[in-house]
């Protein structure tokens, strides 16, 4: 591509429609915060933030039915963001993931009402010290934070940006902006807040450092190629330096800080999507944050991430292949082993689903590692059949409650299939889809996933992987034991009724695991036509 | 295109499994011949498969065939199509299962008097879901030609067999009700993981299979027949090494379903915990897919592989006979006993498939269908002797024979077909697998022979201890079978009379297939090894 073109001032204002959308409604949003009256605000956000969502989706429908996907992809935005098969694909998920989620974050049936007002999961007043006198007079008051709403469509936004960004510094931005209202929110749990603020505390720290370590490997890279856009550094790793820039050729090209910056690139993004050695922080906040944010996070997230893992590695990095696939093959077997290992020892429901993820990390980057158009619409079906089982779990989680909140110890869920053999039910769905059993997404997935890898050679990965399952199993296993074959527990929880929200969520959620499991063709096409990145 | 008749055959419990489910808690009656009613419609889609069968001479191998797109992303075909063993196979299945509904008819009954903890709890209709469940997964697994629609189903019928092994078990019992309960789901969970690790081995297989015939063929492929044909006309020649693997990782899966020794423990837990009909679907329908299996894969796919495999997998038949038989003898419990005799029976199997003589691969296959209708007679028997005392204890048993005389005929008959008494079907089958395994190797072939003489003792002591000798107490007031437990036994007993005097309507429809395999593996029986005319000349 020639460089002259890039300077074009234009925006391509169509083609970046599905992020602009969201960002306007979330500053929308804020607007409502500061000008609606209290009693209103509530119904303005949900619906703001539903039509937002809806009307991205449909941006990237239209986007994708008119060739972006695959013919018109471009680079728009001076060459800061890619309209291509992967972005579009991952946005299309992030965004009905995004909008799921409001559902789930509107529930306000869950809670017993507060002084006549329903309220949802979210703290009253968060910046009232927990069990302090503010914090009795916001519940009295019966408060609520509809801040939610606007945090989440941020979120979303720096989300659609993060897997599309073709430039270091419009990544490092996009982390940011999905960050920041992540860590907001995960401090927002109505119960139990000191836990939910510790995994704030956690999720910032470590994000913050995992920050650092990204920018400090942009700088790196920077240094190496004199360029912070994916193509040009991507032709300087392909050994073509002075074709670029003769001026500068003298000062490009040093191996050692590619390999640094890349290096530490990578494990910023890993740490994102939560890969051992970087998921320390995944089992804390998971458990800490509210249900529905985790259930967000654990799903919207990853999918961002791997996004941005697969860019990076197979537009800026491709040259640099036989370095960085040793790498990623150990990463991904010690996720898959650490993962499914630990998870055996877990007793809280949500933790377990924790370290679950990163057992699903390390199958998604088995399917990263084959470097083939395969690998790379193996990896985003899987992310997009994961997204949907892990948001429809942790909505079931919301639903099974006692005096104190939610009931995430798995000793209380025992026999919940005598009580609620629906819920239950749908619940094993999930768990045999997460354990990857035929006629379910998760299997379509991980079939996908393993059959790239395979084709290119990584049948050691396969093996690994496929005993990995086997382990991880054994305790998906081991929670629909509890629910169905122990003896219900007579103080033990009930499962609340919901709303229709909550209720379509779950629903929803059943409906595409099973769908993608018997008949996931039309996804695979659309996966594999969304399979090219734009250069 | 012509009616798919496996489909339907398929779909017709499918249908009844969710029909059935859906039935209100109350009406539980209405369930129980709902489901009655759609085993008998797919006993009699199954029927029309084998009156459809032409068994003619230069018939297709693969009839009623079936070919619709399905994943073609992953190169996956619904592909269905039956060999002379599937048929007979498909049959087996659908024969049992009314049966196996009448005898656990109330099996599955809430307790008397005990407030179900929710009102839309419905354990009896669940219960007759699941069966039918089970049996559409299995029909499908005998009739699919495609290796990835084999495994899908191969393992996604763990999951309602899970739920039967866990969810459902006998009344009472010595440790009570809870630690009952905690026995039952240990060996649910056993059951699915030792399968569910197997079924995974094999995933990794499936996969290695997709990558090894995309190496040689213009792409890759999961279709058993394309596989088959290339093989024979050259176009697909595995290296050595890949072969070997690729058997392996498919025999793992098949011996851990069989059971075979080493892999065979979650067997008598799965089938002691269960009630009778259950313990019965186990060994007699769903392992079969794994003898079956590796007949139609294992040898179909990888005939090197196999016959490098042999010595050893012949060992393991061995181990199984003998060790399953002694372990047999040893047990206090009546469910376990018959549970280590399958697995002796499974070694037979296993020997069977593996002499590799046509005599070996007929014998198997009969052995298939014979052992399944020997153990439903013995094990439903078994079921209402304890529904009726409530232990499972050989020890608590006694004379029955004087208080219940139906019972104990029944219950001998089972024995005695389960002993391979000449006369009764698993006769000719323990027969034909004998004379195969003299042919090939006369020292497995003595060794074999021992299995005979050790389950005569572990059948007859059983028999002995239960049913003879003065009347236990407790046990004066034994009530005789019922008659609907006699209509559920009695036409099974007739069966296995049956099919020892007369095997040959079955052998009629498994021997071309039979031949089939014998040309994939490529081998021809045996001679004789003493010359004819010699042996005329000496008389």
């Amino acid at each position: 591509m020639n460089p002259g073109e890039l300077q074009a001032p234009d925006i391509e204002w169509s083609a970046l429609s599905p992020s602009l959308i969201v960002f306007t409604a979330a500053v929308l949003g804020v607007l409502v915060e500061a000008f609606v009256p209290r009693r209103s605000r509530y119904v303005a956000e949900v619906v703001l933030s539903a039509l937002a969502l809806a009307g991205a989706f449909a941006a990237v429908v239209v986007l994708a039915s008119g060739g972006h996907a695959t013919s018109e992809a471009q680079i728009a935005g001076m060459g800061s963001l890619a309209v291509d098969g992967p972005a579009l694909f991952l946005q299309g998920v992030i965004v009905l993931v995004g909008l799921v989620s409001v559902f789930l974050f509107a529930e306000r049936r869950l809670e017993p009402a507060a002084h006549g007002a329903a309220v949802d999961s979210f703290a009253a007043q968060p910046a009232a010290v927990p069990g302090g006198q503010a914090e009795q007079e916001a519940v009295r008051a019966g408060h609520t934070t509809t801040e939610i709403f606007p945090l989440l469509l941020f979120a979303v936004g720096g989300m659609l940006l993060f897997p599309a960004a073709n430039d270091l510094l419009v990544l490092f931005i996009a982390l940011e902006v999905l960050s920041l209202p992540l860590y907001l929110l995960c401090a927002l749990a109505r119960r139990r807040r000191l836990l939910s603020q510790e995994a704030a505390v956690k999720y910032f720290l470590l994000g913050a450092f995992a920050s650092a370590f990204l920018l400090f490997g942009i700088a790196m890279l920077y240094g190496y190629a004199g360029s912070l856009s994916y193509a040009r550094i991507g032709d300087v790793v392909r050994g073509e330096p002075s074709a670029l820039d003769p001026g500068l050729a003298g000062t490009m090209g040093n191996d050692a800080l590619l390999l640094i910056g890349g290096a530490m690139i990578l494990v910023g993004l890993l740490f994102k999507v939560g890969a051992v050695p970087f998921h320390m922080w995944t089992p804390d906040v998971y458990q800490g944050a509210p249900t529905p944010v985790t259930g967000f996070m654990a799903a919207a997230t990853k999918v961002a991430a791997f996004g941005a893992i697969l860019r990076l590695l197979y537009v800026v990095l491709p040259g640099l292949r036989w370095d960085w696939e040793p790498v990623l093959w150990g990463v991904a077997i010690a996720s898959m082993v650490a993962g499914a290992v630990i998870a055996i020892t877990q007793t809280d429901v949500k933790r377990l689903l924790a370290y679950s993820s990163i057992a699903h990390a390390g199958f998604i980057l088995s399917g990263v590692v084959a470097v083939s158009e395969d690998g790379v619409s193996s990896v985003l079906f899987y992310l997009g059949a994961y997204s949907f089982v892990t948001l429809g779990a942790f909505a079931v989680v919301t639903l099974v409650r006692d005096a104190g909140g939610e009931a995430t110890h798995l000793s209380k869920w025992a026999g919940l299939g005598r009580r609620s053999p629906l819920l239950a039910s749908v619940f094993a769905l999930f768990l045999l889809a997460f354990a990857g059993i035929p006629l379910t997404s998760g299997f379509a997935g991980k079939f996908a996933v393993f059959r790239a890898a395979a084709d290119a050679g990584a049948m050691g990965l396969v093996i690994v992987g496929v005993i990995a399952s086997a382990i991880a199993a054994f305790f998906y296993v081991r929670v629909i034991v509890l629910m169905f074959f122990s003896e219900p527990k007579a103080e033990g929880p009930s499962v609340v009724i919901p709303s229709p929200l909550t209720m379509s969520v779950v629903a929803l959620a059943a409906a595409v695991t099973v769908v993608l499991g018997v008949a996931p063709q039309y996804f695979l096409d659309l996966a594999s036509q969304a399979g090219v990145f734009v250069r | 295109m012509s009616f798919p008749l496996l489909t339907a055959t398929a779909v017709a419990p499918a249908l009844g499994a969710v029909v059935t489910a859906a039935v209100p808690a109350a009406r539980r009656t209405t369930a129980k011949w709902l489901a009655f009613g759609f085993s008998l419609l797919t006993l009699a889609l199954a029927a029309a498969v084998v009156l459809r069968f032409d068994t003619a001479p230069g018939a297709d191998r693969f009839q009623l065939t079936e070919s619709r797109s399905w994943i073609p992303d992953f190169g996956v075909r619904y592909e269905l199509g039956v060999d002379g063993i599937g048929v007979a196979m498909i049959a087996l299945t659908a024969v049992l299962i009314p049966f196996l509904i009448g005898a656990g008819w109330n099996d599955a009954d809430p307790v008397e008097g005990e407030a179900p903890a929710n009102r839309r709890w419905r354990p009896t209709q669940g219960f007759f879901a699941l069966i039918l469940m089970v049996e559409a997964m299995v029909i499908l697994s005998f009739a699919a030609t495609d290796v990835f629609l084999f495994y899908i189903f191969f393992e996604a019928m763990l999951i309602p067999m899970y739920f039967l092994i866990g969810g459902f078990g006998d009344r009472a019992g010595e440790q009570g009700e809870e630690g009952q309960a905690r026995q039952r789901s240990y060996a649910a969970v056993k059951f699915l993981l030792y399968n569910l690790a197997g079924g995974l081995v094999m995933l990794a297989a499936v996969i290695g299979l997709y990558v090894a015939t995309a190496d040689q063929l213009p792409e890759g492929t999961f279709s058993l027949q394309a596989i088959l044909e290339a093989r024979q006309s050259g176009e697909l020649d595995f290296a050595a090494d890949t072969e070997r693997w690729l058997f392996l990782g498919f025999f793992l899966a098949f011996a851990v379903k069989a059971p075979l020794w080493p892999l065979h423990t979650w067997l008598p837990n799965a089938m002691g915990e269960s009630t009778a009909p259950v313990a019965v679907l186990i060994t007699a329908v769903v392992d079969k897919v794994g003898t079956f299996a590796m007949l139609r894969f294992c040898l179909g796919m990888f005939p090197e592989a196999s016959e490098w495999a042999t010595p050893v997998v012949v060992g393991l038949a061995l181990v199984s006979i003998i060790y399953g038989a002694l372990l047999a003898i040893g047990q206090r419990d009546m469910k376990r006993l018959i549970a280590y005799a399958s697995i002796s029976h499974f070694g037979f199997i296993v020997l069977g498939v593996f002499a590799m003589t046509s005599q070996g691969h007929g014998g198997a296959t009969l052995y298939m269908i014979n052992h399944g209708i020997a153990t439903a007679a013995l094990m439903l028997v078994a079921g209402f002797l304890i529904a009726r005392r409530g232990s499972r204890l050989i020890a608590d048993y006694g004379g029955v024979q004087k208080t219940a005389p139906v019972l104990a005929g029944t219950f001998l008959i089972g024995g005695l077909a389960t002993l391979s008494l000449p006369g009764t079907g698993p006769f000719v089958s323990e027969f034909l697998v004998l004379v195969s395994a003299f042919s090939r190797w006369q020292a497995v072939g003595i060794i074999a022979c021992t299995g005979i003489v050790l389950a005569a003792l572990y059948v007859l002591l059983l028999y002995q201890r239960t049913m003879t000798g003065p009347v236990k107490a407790g046990l004066e007031k034994l009530p005789d079978l019922r008659v609907r437990e006699i209509a559920v036994v009695a036409p099974l007993i007739v069966l296995l009379v049956f099919l020892g005097v007369y095997p040959k309507p079955l052998t009629e429809i498994l021997d071309p297939a039979v031949e089939h395999t014998m040309s994939d593996v490529d081998r021809t029986d045996p001679q004789p090894q003493h010359d004819v005319s010699e042996v005329e000349a000496a008389e």
